[in-house]
C-alpha cells in the first residue's frame, strides 16, 4: 500500500497511547483501537512496544489482534465501504448489491483498490435491519441501498 | 414563540436521510425567520415512516413522514410548525395503530425524549426506579426482579433475578455489572434503539443492578458497528456522572457505581457471555467452559452479572411500578413485554413492544403488513442467525420462549426476518454454515470443522452431486454440531439449517441446471 510505515514508525507515539490506557482493567482492546485510530492500522512494529508494556509476549498481542475482524495490519483505502451481508439484508437483495459493488469497485471483499481509493468490506449486521439493505461509508450509515446508490458511492470515492 | 421540532438522531433514521432533513429544516427556518428548537430524539421505531419528524404544537405532537429534503419547503408552506395539514402529516403519532397497540414499558420514552437530557428523562418518570432501589435492601431489589418474572432478553431467557442473587450471595471485594451490547443478530436493533434513544434507562438499570448485588463497577461492551450508540451512550454517562446519578454516591446513597463503555472489535462470538468477558479482559474472544459461571468467576475472575441491554433497561420500570405490574403482562413462563424487531422484507418494519403471546402470523401479516415486495411470505427467521426458519404452517406459534422451543426454534433476542417467495432456502442453509465458519472462535472441532464441511456439502447439493447422500451428511453434521459444541454458535447453527431442510425440502431438490441459468 502507498504508505510505508516502517520508515517513519514512531515508537514513542505507541508508548504514549499505551501509557494513556495502562490503568484500565483489561487495557489491550482499547489500546489496539486507539493505535488503529491514530495510525490507520496496527503495524507489526507496534506489537513489541505494546507487548513489552503489558508484560505479554509479542505472539500474544498478535494473537489477540488477529482474532478480531476490525483490526488491520495494513492501512485501509482512503474510503471504506462496508456492505451488510447478513440475513435481513439478504432478504432485500443484498447479494445482488454486493455483486454490483464488487464489479463497480473492481475489487473483492476485504480488498483495497490498487490506487488506494477504497476498501470494500463485508459486515454482518449494522442494526439497520428494518431499512435493508444497509451499508456504511466512512462510518456513515445508509439504508435501502440500491445499485444506483452504489454507483453514486463509487463516483464519490474515486473523485 | 420557539417551536420544538424532533428529528430522530437514531442511526436507522439517519440511514434514511434524517441528518440531511434536519439540516434542511434548520436552513429553511433561518431563511424564513422561524424560531425553532431542534431536538434529535430517538426513533419511535416505525422505520417505514422514517425520517419521521414531530412538531410540538399546542394540541400535542404532530408527526410528518417519511420526510425527504425535497419536502421541507412545502412543509413550511403548509405551516407544519403549527401542525398544518400536508400529505405527509400522520397526525398524533401515538394514534398510529402500529404505535397505539403496543405496550411500551421498556421503550416508554424512546422517540419521545431528548436522549441526552437528564431533565427530560426525569420529566418522563426516569430515575423513579433507582430512587426506590436506593432505599431498599439489596436482597429486596433482587426479590422484586425475581418476582417480576423477567428473563434475559439476550437469547437464553435465564431468570434475571436468580442470576443477580448468585452474585449478591457471592463474597468479594470487587464485583461487576457487565452489559452485553454486542447485538450481533441480524434482524435485531432493540439494543441500539435504546442506547441511541433513551440511554439513561440503561444507566439506571445498571445502577440498580449494582445496588442489588453490591457491584460498584459496570462495563457496557458495545459493538464497534454502532458508532452513534457509542457516542450517545458516552455522552449520557458523562451527564449522569456530573449529576450524581453515577459516581461515588449514587443519588446521594453513599453507595458507589460507575460505568465505562468498551468497544468491541467485530467478532460475533463475543456476544456469547464468556467470550465477551475474555474480550473485555483484552484476550482473544474464545468461549470459556462453564462452570465456573460468570456469576462466580466472571470479569477478571470476580463475581459478575452479565445481562443484555434490554434485560437491564427493563429493570427501572419494574422497580418503579412493582413486580406485579410487570409480571401481569405475558403468558406462561414468559412474563412482561418483549420488544419484537420486525425486519427484512416486510412492509412495516420496526420495533413493536408488546406482552408475550402474539402469534407469529399476527406479527408478520397484521403488524408487519406482509412483505415489502408485495410477494407471498415464504419464511421467517426468528431469533437471529442461530434461529430457525418458520414456514407459514407454523405461524400459529405464540411468541413465548417455551412455545418456540417446542417448534424447534427460539426467540433469541426477538428479531424476526421476513423472506418473500424468491428466497432460496438452500442458500440460506449454506449461509448459516458459512456464518458459523467465519465467526467460530475455534475452540471446538464440531463447530470449527463442521461448519466448513457443512457449507461444502450444501454446495455439492446445489450442484446436484450425490444429493440424497449429501443431504443425509448435512443432517449428520448438524447432529454432531448440536451435541458436540461448547456454545450455541456451533450448537444452534443446526436450527436454521435443519429448519430450512425440514420445512422447505423442495428447495434442496431443484434442478442444478436451472439454478445455473438463473
Ligand atoms: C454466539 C452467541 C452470541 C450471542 N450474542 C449475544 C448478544 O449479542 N447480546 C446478548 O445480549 N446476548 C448474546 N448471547 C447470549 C449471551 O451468552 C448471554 O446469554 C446473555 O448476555 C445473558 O444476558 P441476559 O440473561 O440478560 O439475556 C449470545 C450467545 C451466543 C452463544
Ligand atoms: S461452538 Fe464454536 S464458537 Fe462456540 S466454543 Fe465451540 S468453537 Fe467456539
Amino acid at each position: 500500500m502507498g504508505l510505508d510505515l516502517s520508515s517513519d514508525f514512531d515508537g514513542n507515539r505507541i508508548q504514549a497511547i499505551v501509557d494513556e490506557h495502562i490503568n484500565l482493567e483489561g487495557p489491550l482492546l482499547p489500546i489496539l483501537h486507539a493505535v488503529q485510530e491514530d495510525l490507520g492500522c496496527i503495524p507489526q512494529e507496534a506489537l513489541p512496544v505494546i507487548a513489552n508494556k503489558l508484560n505479554l509476549s509479542r505472539a500474544e498481542v498478535h494473537g489477540v489482534m488477529s482474532f478480531y475482524h476490525d483490526f488491520r495490519e495494513q492501512p485501509a483505502g482512503r474510503h471504506v465501504v462496508k456492505i451488510c451481508r447478513a440475513e435481513a439484508c439478504q432478504s432485500m437483495g443484498s447479494d445482488a448489491i454486493a455483486e454490483h459493488a464488487k464489479s463497480r469497485f473492481k475489487i473483492g471483499f476485504g480488498d483495497t483498490a490498487p490506487d488506494g481509493s477504497v476498501t470494500l468490506e463485508a459486515v454482518y449486521c449494522l442494526g439497520l435491519c428494518a431499512c435493508a439493505p444497509a451499508a456504511m461509508v466512512d462510518g456513515k450509515v445508509i439504508g435501502r441501498v440500491d445499485e444506483a446508490r452504489i454507483d453514486a458511492i463509487s463516483s464519490e470515492v474515486r473523485s | 414563540m420557539t417551536v420544538t421540532i424532533y428529528i430522530p438522531g437514531d442511526s436507522g433514521a439517519v440511514a434514511l436521510g434524517a441528518d440531511d432533513v434536519a439540516q434542511a429544516i434548520v436552513g429553511e427556518a433561518q431563511k424564513r425567520g422561524a424560531d425553532i428548537k431542534l431536538v434529535r430524539n430517538g426513533s419511535r421505531g416505525l422505520y417505514w415512516l422514517e425520517p419521521m419528524l414531530e412538531v410540538a404544537t399546542d394540541g400535542g405532537r404532530i408527526a410528518y413522514g417519511p420526510v425527504s429534503v425535497g419536502d421541507v419547503s412545502a412543509l413550511f408552506d403548509a405551516e407544519f410548525l403549527s401542525g398544518g395539514a400536508h400529505a405527509l402529516s400522520l397526525g398524533n403519532p401515538e394514534d398510529i395503530p402500529f404505535l397505539k397497540n403496543q405496550t411500551r414499558l421498556t421503550f416508554a420514552r424512546c422517540g419521545i425524549v431528548d436522549p441526552v437530557s437528564l431533565e427530560d428523562y426525569e420529566a418522563h418518570d426516569g430515575l423513579k426506579g433507582l430512587r426506590n432501589a436506593v432505599s431498599m435492601a439489596a436482597s429486596d431489589i433482587v426479590q422484586t426482579v425475581t418476582d417480576s418474572g423477567l428473563r434475559g432478553r439476550g437469547g437464553a431467557g435465564f431468570p434475571t433475578g436468580i442470576k443477580w442473587k448468585t452474585v449478591l450471595d457471592e463474597a468479594g471485594p470487587q464485583k461487576y455489572i457487565v452489559c452485553n451490547a454486542d447485538e450481533g443478530d441480524s434482524g435485531t436493533f432493540a439494543d441500539r434503539m435504546i442506547m441511541e434513544g433513551d440511554p439513561f434507562v440503561l444507566i439506571e438499570g445498571m445502577a440498580i443492578a449494582g445496588l442489588a448485588t453490591a457491584a460498584t463497577k459496570g462495563y457496557i461492551y458495545l459493538r464497534s458497528e454502532y458508532p452513534d450508540a457509542i457516542r450517545i451512550m458516552n455522552a449520557a454517562i458523562g451527564i449522569a456522572r456530573e449529576k450524581g446519578v453515577l459516581g461515588a454516591s449514587v443519588l446521594g446513597s453513599g453507595k458507589a457505581f460507575d460505568i465505562e463503555v468498551r468497544v468491541g472489535a467485530g467478532a460475533y462470538v463475543c456476544g456469547e457471555e464468556t467470550s465477551l468477558l475474555n474480550s473485555l479482559e483484552g484476550k482473544r474472544g474464545v468461549v470459556r467452559a462453564k462452570p465456573p459461571l460468570p456469576a462466580h468467576k466472571g470479569f477478571l475472575g470476580r463475581p459478575t452479572v452479565i445481562n443484555n441491554v434490554i434485560s437491564l433497561a427493563s429493570v427501572p420500570v419494574i422497580l418503579d411500578k412493582g413486580a406485579d405490574y410487570y409480571r401481569d403482562f405475558g403468558m406462561g413462563r414468559s412474563r412482561g413485554t418483549i420488544p419484537i424487531q420486525i425486519a427484512g422484507n416486510v412492509k412495516h418494519g420496526g420495533l413493536y413492544e408488546t406482552a408475550f403471546g402474539l402469534t407469529l402470523g399476527e406479527i408478520v401479516d397484521e403488524i408487519g403488513g406482509g412483505t415489502a415486495t408485495g410477494r407471498e411470505v415464504k419464511a421467517v427467521q426468528v431469533g437471529g442467525p442461530l434461529g430457525a426458519y418458520f414456514p407459514r404452517e407454523l405461524f400459529d406459534t405464540p411468541f413465548d420462549y417455551e412455545a418456540f422451543a417446542g417448534k424447534d426454534g427460539l426467540i433469541g433476542h426477538a428479531g424476526i426476518v421476513v423472506f418473500d417467495e424468491t428466497a432460496d432456502m438452500m442458500k440460506q442453509a449454506r449461509f448459516a454454515f458459512e456464518f458459523c465458519a467465519i465467526e467460530s472462535c475455534g475452540k471446538c472441532t464440531p463447530c470449527r470443522i463442521g461448519a466448513v464441511r457443512g457449507a461444502e456439502t450444501v454446495e455439492k447439493i446445489m450442484q446436484g452431486i450425490d444429493r440424497e447422500k449429501n443431504l443425509e451428511l448435512v443432517a449428520d453434521l448438524c447432529n454432531t454440531m448440536k451435541f458436540g459444541s461448547l456454545c450455541a454458535l456451533g450448537g444452534f447453527t443446526p436450527y436454521p439449517v435443519m429448519s430450512a431442510l425440514t420445512h422447505f425440502p423442495d428447495d434442496f431438490r431443484k434442478n442444478p441446471y436451472l439454478q445455473a441459468a438463473e
